[in-house]
This record gives structure tokens, C-alpha cells and sequence, in this order.
């Protein structure tokens, strides 16, 4: 993989922040994009603006052909059965609250259970505690081993009958961690239980199929995957989402409507109502050619080459700590640091001196966050346009801004 | 770092060295008010003493754990407000929030600040000023009870 060749498609690239080059090391918050995907916002609000599934004129058809076109570039990112099981939403905290309002309210009763890990980010606990509170069911946390991963055995003892839904992450977007999801729907089958995965930290980055994860539904965001902000994706197996009621409820959701009642539409756009997001859907294609044309799985291998060639870098900073360190079979480019004295605010703020972004605070996953003891880290997470010199400046002025603040 | 011209304003020596030696972190024996201020997105985190006689404040501690900034702000805070009574503070206070949000402050005001005006730097530094107010609002809600 061609960094240098690569870095020059995404404009941002180019900047300087406070008279350095950019560093983009915030990749887990939010991707950059490519000039293609905002090109493609562009032609289509000059060449061919106008409604989706509603018009006979060129440009609807037009338009609407390359929303639906997008569909299915992301169903082919992901290996879905069919288009038809891609539901466009605003993000993944949009695509789980629906899974929580439209399949939780109908399916989840008083005393079943709901299994979360806890790696999770918020967006994957709130919505369950709401549910879990309405319902009176119990949230429950999958349990980790000594070494601090999914102790799977625990975990399959504790699966019953009324183990009615289990949402994990598969991978965390603090520690980098990526978690057996496989492994786990497996012993999940044997359950009434539909499975969940959060993706949004993994879809971005690795080869992701949904038919061999077997999962029942999948969350990820366009944003964090070269594509723009407010188009996010909610995959769900078809015969799951055929029995699911609509959440929304309006316009193109319905087949027919009279002034009594209304049929609802056929899959997706039971779930799609009213005029979507279509310029930052067809974006969203866009990205997904673009990840496609590289190759999903050179960009995981640069990610976990950069990831080990950091962690490694770390070790030569003596009192910065990587949180959850794992070994590169089990980590992606994300990594969270600690220092005993410095705040990751001073961290960050001093980084951004030197143009280099990185994330600080509690990363959406406070709980997570707090089982280390403390309550805010440092986040660098890289993506396919970062390089090891990157690394290495972050690595030279962490060292810099350590002598700073001990005044030594 | 000589290197971080702007950076320097926010961290002056004085700030640096208030974080690194805080100022007044003994805890109080006699009778107190006392309060805990807490900034959930960073977890900055400010525990406030205060020992008030007769509209004046006698003795003040100050501890915590967080950022330099919300850390040396706080240690600043207690060199200024002690000794001083309950009206001169309530007005310190604002003149530092005035300092801090970019509102003009006259001269004579900025005097009253004694070496606090020190954290100035910060208000270039937007995300940060809530570092640096933390502990004064947690002064500003011990002085409204009293
Ligand atoms: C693992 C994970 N889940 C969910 C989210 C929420 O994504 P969004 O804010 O785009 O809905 C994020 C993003 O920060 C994430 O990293």
C-alpha cells in the first residue's frame, strides 16, 4: 500500500495546524474524507438535486438510481444477502436505537436478559438500560477473564432461554481491542436471542462479512469510514426485519394509505421514512469504492503493522502506559495512554501545538475508562493514510511535553 | 519547547510552577464550609475548604486532582481570595470570569488579580476555560451559601 500515493486524495492532508503538518491521529472519532467523496456531494447538488422514489423526471430517476446504487455498494462492503437488509440511517447510535425501540419493544419482556460487554461505547449501553428499565428485564454485563477478555465459558453458562439479545462491540474503540464475536454468536444460536454487532469501529477498517459473522444485525457510521457525517447503516437479517414494526412513520415507509390506515412498505423502506439523506448516501458508495479499490484487508495490515510499530515506540516512554494492551492478533490501530502526572488535557492541548490531533477524555466509555482507575485517557487511532512517521512524532513530543510539565 | 510561543502563554511559569507545587492543600481543622466540584468530561476535579469569620475569609484549602490548568487555577485562586472578606472575593471572582471570556476589564481590576491574572493565557485556549474556572465556581458556590 502506497501511503504517500494515498494521502494525497484526501485534501485535508495537506493542511497545517499552528504552523506544522497535520497529524490526523483521531481516526476512531471521525475519518478523513477523499477528495472523490466530496466531489460526489458536490455533483450531486449541481447536477442532478432532487427526490428519491417519487418522480418520473430524469433527475429523480437519476437520483434515485444512485441512492440505490450506494445500497448496494454497501452491501457488498459488508456481504449481505441482499440490499434490501441495508437500512440508511443518520449513525450507529440511530441504527441501535432503532433496534432497541422497534425489535426491543415487541420482543424483550420482564425478566429476560440483554448481555452487553464492557467494552461497549455508550451508544451501545443507553439504549439497552432504556429498554431494560421499561421492560423490567436485566442488563447484563458478558463476563471477562483475569487477563481481562471475554471469559467465554462464563459466558456461555450464563446464556438461557431468556437471553433475549446480546450487543457487542467488535472492536473497542478505546483499547483497540477486537473481541471473539464470531465465537460468541456461535454460542449465542442457542438462544431466542438476536445478536447485534457494533461495527463502527471495525467495518472502517478490516474485511467484514456479515453472513460469515452470522450476526442478526450490524451498526456502523458512514463517518468514520471516509464517507461524510449523518449517513450511518443498520444491517439486519431480512426475515428479522420483515417481523419488525416501522419506527418511523410517514412518507415513502407506507405502499398504501387510506384515511384510515396504511400497508407498510417492503424492506428497506419500511425503515426509511420520509426523504432520506441521499447526497451523503451516495457519498457513502463512494467511500465504500474507494476501501474496496485499495483493498480492505491491505488497509488492516497497514493498521496493524502502524499499531505494532507504535506500541513498541511506547515502550520506549517509561511513564506512559498503553491501556488493555493486547497482542497484535487481538488489537487494531487504536490505542489509549496514560501518564501518572500529566492530564490528558495538557496532552492534548500541547499535541495540538504541534498539529497533531489526537482524542483525550473518557472516549464515550466512561465505564470502561473508570475500570482503569482513572477517569480520562489519551486516544491515537490511526487509519489507511497514517504512517510511521507520524508515529514517530507523536512518540518524540509526548517526550518533549513530559520534561515540559515535570519541569526537569 | 521554546517552540510553542502561544502554548507558553496558556502554561507561564507561574502557572506550571502553581501546578507543580500547589498552594494552600492542607486540609482545615477548625469549622468550615466545605464543597466538591467535578467537571464529568475530563474529570477535573476541585475540593474546596472554606473557614469564614466575621464576612472574612481566614483560611482556605484547596485540593484535587486533574489538569495543570484547572490545578494551578485553583492553587492561584487561594493566594488571592485569602485574608480578603466576602464582598472583595464575590467581586474578584467576576473580574476573573470577565478575564477568562474575553470582556474588557479595566486596569485598576486586573491588579486586584494578583498573580491569577496569570491564567489570561487560557482564554485563547477556548476549550480549556472550564478547566480554569472550576475551582471558582466551586468558591462562588460555598460564598452564595454563606
Ligand atoms: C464503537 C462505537 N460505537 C458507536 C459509536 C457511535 O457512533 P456515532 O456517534 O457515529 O453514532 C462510536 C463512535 O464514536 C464508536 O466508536
Amino acid at each position: 500500500m502506497n501511503v504517500s500515493n494515498i494521502r494525497k486524495d484526501f485534501p485535508i492532508l495537506d493542511s497545517r495546524i499552528n504552523n506544522y503538518p497535520l497529524v490526523y491521529l483521531d481516526n476512531a472519532a471521525t475519518s478523513q474524507k477523499p477528495r472523490a467523496v466530496i466531489d460526489s456531494l458536490v455533483d450531486y447538488y449541481e447536477n442532478y438535486n432532487s427526490n428519491v422514489h417519487r418522480g418520473v423526471h430524469t433527475l429523480s430517476v437519476k437520483a434515485t438510481e444512485e441512492y440505490e446504487n450506494s445500497r448496494i455498494k454497501v452491501k457488498n462492503l459488508i456481504n449481505a444477502k441482499s440490499s434490501t437488509e441495508i437500512i440508511y440511517t443518520r449513525n450507529a447510535t440511530e441504527s441501535l436505537n432503532i433496534i432497541s425501540y422497534s425489535w426491543g419493544k415487541k420482543n424483550v419482556h420482564s425478566g429476560d436478559d440483554i448481555f452487553i460487554t464492557p467494552f461497549e461505547h455508550h451508544s451501545n449501553i443507553v439504549p439497552w438500560q432504556e429498554l431494560c428499565r421499561d421492560k423490567k428485564a436485566n442488563l447484563r454485563y458478558v463476563p471477562l477473564n483475569g487477563s481481562g477478555d471475554i471469559d467465554m465459558d462464563k459466558f456461555r453458562s450464563q446464556l438461557s432461554q431468556r437471553t433475549k439479545l446480546v450487543s457487542i462491540t467488535h472492536m473497542s474503540n478505546v483499547l483497540g481491542t477486537l473481541l471473539p464475536v464470531k465465537e460468541m454468536i456461535k454460542s449465542v444460536r442457542a438462544t431466542p436471542a438476536v445478536t447485534v454487532i457494533d461495527a463502527c469501529q471495525s467495518v472502517p477498517h478490516m474485511p467484514v462479512d456479515v453472513q460469515d459473522l452470522d450476526c442478526d444485525f450490524m451498526c456502523f457510521s458512514g463517518h468514520k469510514m471516509l464517507g461524510p457525517t449523518g449517513i450511518g447503516v443498520m444491517y439486519g437479517r431480512s426475515d428479522i426485519l420483515n417481523e419488525m414494526p416501522p419506527f418511523l412513520f410517514g412518507g415513502d415507509m407506507i405502499s398504501e394509505v387510506t384515511y384510515e390506515s396504511a400497508q407498510w412498505n417492503d424492506l428497506p423502506y419500511k425503515f426509511e421514512a420520509g426523504t432520506p439523506n441521499i447526497a451523503d448516501a451516495i457519498a457513502l458508495g463512494v467511500a465504500c469504492d474507494y476501501l474496496q479499490d485499495i483493498g480492505l484487508q491491505k488497509i488492516w495490515d497497514h493498521e496493524i503493522q502502524l499499531g505494532e510499530y507504535a506500541v513498541k515506540k511506547f515502550k520506549s516512554l517509561k511513564n506512559f502506559k498503553i491501556l488493555g494492551d493486547r497482542s497484535k492478533e487481538k488489537r487494531g490501530g487504536v490505542f489509549s495512554f496514560h501518564h501518572e502526572k500529566i492530564h490528558p488535557h495538557d496532552i492534548g492541548s500541547a499535541l495540538d501545538k504541534f498539529g497533531i490531533a489526537i482524542r483525550t477524555g473518557h472516549h464515550c466509555a466512561m465505564p470502561l475508562v473508570q475500570s482503569y482507575g482513572i477517569v480520562a485517557a489519551s486516544r491515537a487511532s490511526v487509519y489507511l493514510y497514517n504512517s510511521n512517521e507520524e508515529i514517530d512524532k507523536l512518540i518524540d513530543r509526548l517526550s518533549e511535553i513530559e520534561e515540559y510539565f515535570s519541569g526537569e | 519547547m521554546s517552540e510553542l510561543t502561544d502554548f507558553d502563554e496558556m502554561y507561564q511559569e507561574i502557572v506550571l510552577d502553581h501546578y507543580r507545587n500547589p498552594r494552600n492543600k492542607s486540609k482545615l481543622s477548625r469549622d468550615f464550609l466545605e464543597t466538591k466540584s467535578y467537571n464529568p468530561f475530563c474529570g477535573d476535579e476541585i475540593e474546596l475548604q472554606l473557614s469564614i469569620n466575621d464576612g472574612k475569609l481566614e483560611d482556605i484549602s484547596v485540593t484535587g486532582r486533574g489538569c495543570a490548568i484547572s490545578q494551578s487555577s485553583g492553587s492561584l485562586m487561594s493566594e488571592v481570595v485569602i485574608n480578603k472578606s466576602i464582598n472583595e472575593i464575590k467581586e474578584i471572582s467576576l473580574i476573573i470570569r470577565s478575564l477568562l471570556k474575553n470582556e474588557e476589564v479595566q486596569e485598576k481590576d486586573l491588579d486586584r488579580l494578583g498573580d491569577a491574572f496569570a491564567l489570561e493565557g487560557v482564554k485563547k485556549f477556548p476549550v480549556r476555560i472550564k478547566c480554569a474556572l472550576l475551582s471558582w465556581a466551586a468558591l462562588k458556590d460555598l460564598i452564595d451559601q454563606y
